[in-house]
């Protein structure tokens, strides 16, 4: 009843062309704005929004990140977190070097190298695929993090070799740094998630995104209707390691205030694919649910048994959080390969049809 | 939205070749893998505007060749003249680039996209906007997309698969799977269009479909299509000139009626007491 389409008819492609050809999925798009814009920011605690609301939308767009690599151009990749890094280095040195430099643009330009060490550990793609690729990516996972604790220079030569946030600010307010306050922070990522969001939904859903799925669910046969598989592959690698690495720049400068090289680690890489695949593989909104899935699981976890004045270590709460997001792989891999995405899909449309079953 | 396909809206594919001039000419073409030879010393020739068929017994060659002619394997021997121009070696999206489509004989669509999307792929080598103005999407890119959208739509009406525009491929029966891989040849408007066995698999309804369906394309687009099949009924009906290959060899080249005679093919087809 809620989601009937009965009634909405298109007279032109540009209204079928449209983000959200359906009536309610702009209304409830609407409303999930609503909230993160206002209601959120008016009623959350600052462990909130640093416990749920910025961790999640960095994860949701590190994901999405490497959702357009693997899901989209079907190239698996193991080197998220490095890239990550790439792009959180790549930023501390820019606003080292140029002091001056607009902290949003510094972001937006860290990308572009994570994009150019992506693109580099890419080359591989054109002659290997699969796991043999994953394989590939996984070295540069390993070589980059070395390569962040012995190159001096990144950290700046200090002592304890890791990156520490300045405070800088932008048009007269702090948005990084310990003086920050949360609620800029969280408008700041806020801002740079929903922007990088619909550029990435324009570029799947056009030209260059069904590139990159023929690209992934037949090679042969992309190579016969003209794609050139090298530029289809490597444009892939290209957008996906800057949106990670814009991703890992705000993990840094906008959530952890600090960084060492081994922030940028394996499990890093691994949380990032888990979101994806919880999320839904080729699905830009999945980011957001598997994201909110991973990061609000220990909090729940945590929270729960203290509401009911069940004591429960911290200890005890990081290896239920381990063991759950274990089982919810494992159950999403043999029950829903799609992910939450591809539930959602579902529940829309038995609600297009009900109360009918048919 | 129109629902007769307008013949007027598909234009000849204007490659300057006169019809019934010769469109290909495939010369002493020979192609090896290791010792085993997949084809040898095979010449013969397809002029604009016919439906040329290339039939044989199983492992006779006919795919090999159709593989030769749009650049997945380099023949070790011999050149093929496309629209007038010679060539030995190149890639297969050179020959995209040219006028050449083809279909599989195992389907070969894109299964996690809709027909829509699988049908706008074959036109990705003509959308040209890049990588800016597809992240901006309204403007440009948004007009690109409904331009081709619109010569889609006209393919979509052509081949009777308007119920099917927004159903992802892998859900579609086989039959349906072949006609939307044609219709994604077609979205290349080629002026050579190969088929590999468009009808494998097929009930005898699906087929006159599908038969129908050449006939057309051949007829309203002028589009020149060289077919692999092995219905010899449908073959002996549809095509103008059969070529007979077996075992990497011509061993027959003619009119339907002049092959069918032919005391080299029915051996070939039936074998010989030894």
């Amino acid at each position: 009843m809620l989601y009937r389409t009965a009634g909405q008819f298109k007279t032109s492609y540009a209204e079928d062309h449209a983000l959200f050809p359906v009536r309610q999925d702009a209304m409830l798009l609407g409303v999930i704005l609503l909230f993160a814009f206002v209601i959120l920011p008016l009623t959350a605690s600052a462990f909130t929004f640093q416990a749920l609301l910025i961790p999640v939308l960095i994860y949701a767009l590190a994901a999405l990140g490497l959702n357009i690599l693997t899901g989209y151009a079907g190239q698996l990749s193991l080197g998220t977190g490095a890239f990550m890094g790439v792009g959180a280095y790549a930023c501390y040195k820019l606003i080292t070097i140029f002091p001056e430099l607009n902290i949003f643009l510094a972001i937006a330009l860290s990308g572009f190298f994570s994009a150019g060490t992506g693109v580099l550990f890419g080359l591989p793609s054109l002659r290997i695929k699969g796991f043999y690729l994953a394989i590939a990516t996984l070295a540069a996972q390993f070589f980059l993090v070395w390569l962040f604790q012995k190159w001096g220079w990144l950290y700046n030569y200090s002592s304890s070799g890791a990156i520490q946030v300045p405070n800088i600010e932008m048009f007269g307010v702090t948005v990084t740094g310990p003086r920050a306050s949360d609620l800029v922070q969280y408008y700041f990522v806020l801002v740079v998630v929903c922007l990088v969001t619909w550029l990435a939904i324009n570029i799947t859903r056009g030209r260059i995104g069904r590139m990159w799925k023929a690209v992934r669910d037949m090679d042969i046969a992309a190579e016969l209707v003209g794609i050139n598989l090298m530029r289809a592959k490597l444009t892939a690698f290209f957008v996906s390691s800057y949106i990670v690495g814009v991703s890992g720049a705000l993990f840094v400068f906008m959530w952890r205030g600090a960084a060492e090289a081994n922030l940028f680690d394996i499990s890093l890489s691994f949380r990032v694919l888990f979101i994806a695949i919880i999320g839904g593989l080729g699905s830009i909104l999945g980011n957001y649910l598997g994201a909110f899935l991973i990061v609000a699981l220990p909090v729940v976890i945590g929270a729960v048994p203290a509401a009911f004045g069940i004591p429960i270590s911290s200890s005890t709460v990081e290896h239920l959080n381990v063991m759950t997001i274990g089982a919810l792989i494992i159950a999403f891999l043999i029950l829903e390969p799609h992910g939450l995405a591809r539930l959602w899909a579902i529940i829309r449309e038995k609600l297009v049809l009900w109360p009918f079953p048919h | 939205m129109n629902l007769h396909a307008d013949p007027a809206a598909f234009a000849e594919p204007d490659d300057g070749i006169a019809k019934g001039a010769v469109l290909l000419e495939i010369r002493n073409i020979s192609l090896a893998f290791g010792g085993v030879k997949a084809l040898t010393d095979i010449s013969f020739n397809v002029r604009k505007g016919e439906i040329r068929a290339i039939i044989g017994p199983n492992g006779a060659g006919k795919t090999s060749m159709l593989n030769v002619v749009n650049g997945f394997y380099t023949p070790q021997k011999g050149s093929i003249t496309f629209r007038g121009r010679e060539r030995r070696a190149m890639k297969p999206h050179h020959a995209v680039g040219q006028g050449i489509a083809r279909t599989f004989q195992n389907v070969a669509l894109f299964k996690g996209m809709s027909t829509l999307d699988n049908i706008m792929a074959g036109r990705s080598v003509m959308m040209k906007r890049n990588i800016l103005w597809q992240m901006i999407w309204h403007g440009p890119a948004l007009k690109e997309e409904i331009a081709h959208r619109e010569v889609v739509e006209e393919i979509i009406d052509f081949l009777e698969i308007q119920h099917i525009r927004h159903t992802p491929v892998g859900k579609l029966p086989y039959g349906l799977q072949k006609r939307v891989e044609l219709g994604r040849a077609l979205a290349m408007e080629p002026s050579l269009l190969l088929l590999d066995e468009p009808m494998a698999g097929m009930n005898l309804e699906e087929k006159e479909d599908m038969s129908r369906f050449i006939l057309d394309v051949n007829q309203q687009r002028g589009t020149t299509i060289a077919l692999i099949e092995h219905d010899m009924g449908v073959v002996m009906d549809l095509s103008d000139r059969v070529v007979v290959l077996d075992y990497g060899k011509i061993i027959a080249d003619g009119a339907p009626d002049q092959v069918k005679n032919d005391q080299g093919v029915i051996d070939a087809y039936l074998g010989v007491p030894h």
